[in-house]
């Protein structure tokens, strides 16, 4: 367990330093979030019906920029041939490289929702049901992120390939979350349904996503 | 296995020589049958008119964007887990193809709608399901031009066709979710309901012509990656003879 | 056969089912064009593979 939570606290404090990206990602999504009325107009009628799918949008485009980081940095420093040789499995050092992402990363825009909620003329219930569908949903972003992270490791012109592969995987976690959000809110749906598919997602990708990308980087280093 | 015989490339270019005629003919009969059911035999639908031809295409595009997917996967799991030479190959060449399906789908869904629906497009389940398998494709093609090394690039790729193969009946029962979610109150349903036997007919040849054409066109194109990387090594073969190094 | 009022629909339809389909021939075929092409030359110019040069089969 102690190399592993030497890994966490190691990355963690490197997410948290200035180039790290951590509360770059809170940054990215007020930004985002702040631009979007500016292109619909501020009747706030319709941002309220839209204000769910703003913050899941957001969310998922800041989850998505800072993962790209989370391979490539320890690639060029040498770290990652280290860690695919050290004696831990690799697929539980990215479970832990994924959950300081998470930590840094996610768990800030989660704390950002109950101030842009106000900006989008959310009421408290609606913005509550926001911050938790995020919560559940944004470990199945990570996950699914950390597979197109993996596979872009080497690539130094890689650009805009991560989130155009990632992407297309993560449109279930946005369907299930934006409809667990407006459920909460009041729909015609119960918020049990898309909420448990929500939490099933994240699981699901919990198991997948390190799996694949540790045979991603396996299969990239030889 | 049988498969292992064709792992050598040269036993299965030989193989490919002889096998093409018969693939060439085969799609193109099967195809003149089944545009004659789709013009002659099959009735106007009560309710789409003569538009329903359309779906003779459209449906079968679909279809075979999906099997196309489900192939590669077949091949992905040959080039991780039993390091099938080939493997890789035919899961580059599929990648294309398949991308083309998905486009064909997608504008005949959208030629069909234009008449039916007054739009160009509609985000119903089928053409949305495909429009992000339409993208995936073009991920996945990206990903492939992306990596230098063919054998690292294969893998790779390999990679990402197996999560997206886990992924996409994931997708399509979201976007089913979506989809019933946001129905507005008339039903609209894109694929014709009881599907008649004067229907299914034609739309059953029209998916056996696409799948031969699909095999055709793969096979051909194995045979091109297999030069291309015919060529690639020759090429620096000769790079390293001119430049003094030896291989 | 009558196409009915929205025949152009119909038409364009097979039309770029057509197109799309001449288009992926038209690129195996040329590809297959430069591949050989490019061996033959290569072949030419006294590069060979080993195991055309060792003729025994793996």
């Amino acid at each position: 367990m102690i190399p592993l939570s030497a890994l966490l606290i190691r990355d963690v404090r490197l997410a948290l330093r200035v180039g790290g990206g951590a509360l770059m990602g809170v940054l990215f999504f007020m930004t985002v979030v702040a631009i979007v009325p500016f292109a619909v107009g501020p009747d706030l009628a319709l941002l309220h019906r839209i204000g769910p799918a703003i913050l899941w949008v957001g969310a998922l485009l800041a989850s998505l920029l800072t993962l790209d980081r989370l391979f490539a940095a320890d690639h060029e420093d040498g770290s990652l041939d280290l860690l695919l040789m050290a004696r831990t499995p690799l697929e539980l050092a990215i479970v832990v490289k994924a959950l300081a992402h998470w930590l840094t990363t996610a768990l800030p825009l989660v704390g950002a929702v109950p101030v842009l909620a106000l900006f989008l003329d959310l009421e408290s219930r609606a913005a509550a049901a926001v911050a938790l569908t995020l919560l559940v949903g944004t470990p199945a972003l990570t996950c699914i992120g950390l597979i197109g992270s993996a596979l872009a490791v080497a690539l130094h012109r890689g650009g805009l390939l991560l989130p155009v592969l990632v992407l297309p995987l993560t449109v279930p976690v946005l369907i299930f979350g934006v409809s667990a959000s407006n459920a909460a809110i009041g729909g015609p749906v119960p918020f049990g349904a898309p909420f448990t598919i929500l939490i099933a997602l994240s699981l699901a990708s919990l198991v997948i996503g390190p799996f694949a990308a540790a045979a991603a980087l396996r299969h990239g280093a030889e | 296995m049988g498969l292992v015989a064709f792992a050598n490339p040269s036993r299965f270019l030989a193989l490919a020589e002889r096998l093409l005629p018969w693939l060439i003919g085969a799609t193109a009969l099967t195809f003149a049958i089944g545009l004659y059911q789709a013009f002659f035999v099959a009735p106007d639908d009560y309710q789409q008119g003569a538009t329903v031809r359309i779906m003779f295409i459209h449906v079968p595009a679909a279809w075979l964007g999906m099997f196309c997917w489900a192939l590669m996967s077949m091949s992905a799991l040959g080039t991780l887990v039993w390091r099938h030479p080939l493997a890789d190959v035919a899961l580059k060449t599929a990648a294309p193809i398949g991308a083309a399906f998905a486009a064909l789908c997608l504008i005949t869904g959208s030629l069909w709608g234009r008449p039916m629906w007054g739009t160009y497009w509609v985000w119903d389940a089928r053409l949305t399901s495909v429009l992000v398998l339409f993208l995936m494709y073009l991920g996945l093609i990206a990903l492939w031009r992306a990596v230098e090394d063919p054998s690292r690039a294969g893998r790779a790729a390999a990679i990402f066709t197996l999560v997206g193969a886990i992924n996409l009946p994931i997708i399509k029962f979201s976007v089913d979710w979506w989809n019933t979610l946001h129905q507005p109150a008339s039903v609209f349903r894109v694929g014709g309901s009881t599907i008649h036997p004067t229907i299914l007919l034609p739309l059953l040849t029209m998916a056996a012509a696409f799948t031969l054409l699909f095999a055709t066109l793969n096979l051909c194109a194995m045979r091109n990656e297999i030069l291309r990387r015919r060529v690639r090594t020759l090429q620096i073969m000769q790079a390293e003879a001119a430049s003094g190094t030896s291989p | 056969m009558m196409l009915g009022p929205h025949a152009v629909f119909i038409v364009a339809a097979y039309a770029i089912a057509a197109v799309i389909v001449a288009a992926l021939v038209i690129w195996i075929v040329t590809d297959h064009r430069t591949q050989t092409r490019l061996l033959s030359e290569l072949e030419k110019s006294g590069v060979t593979r080993r195991s055309a040069q060792k003729r025994t089969e793996s």
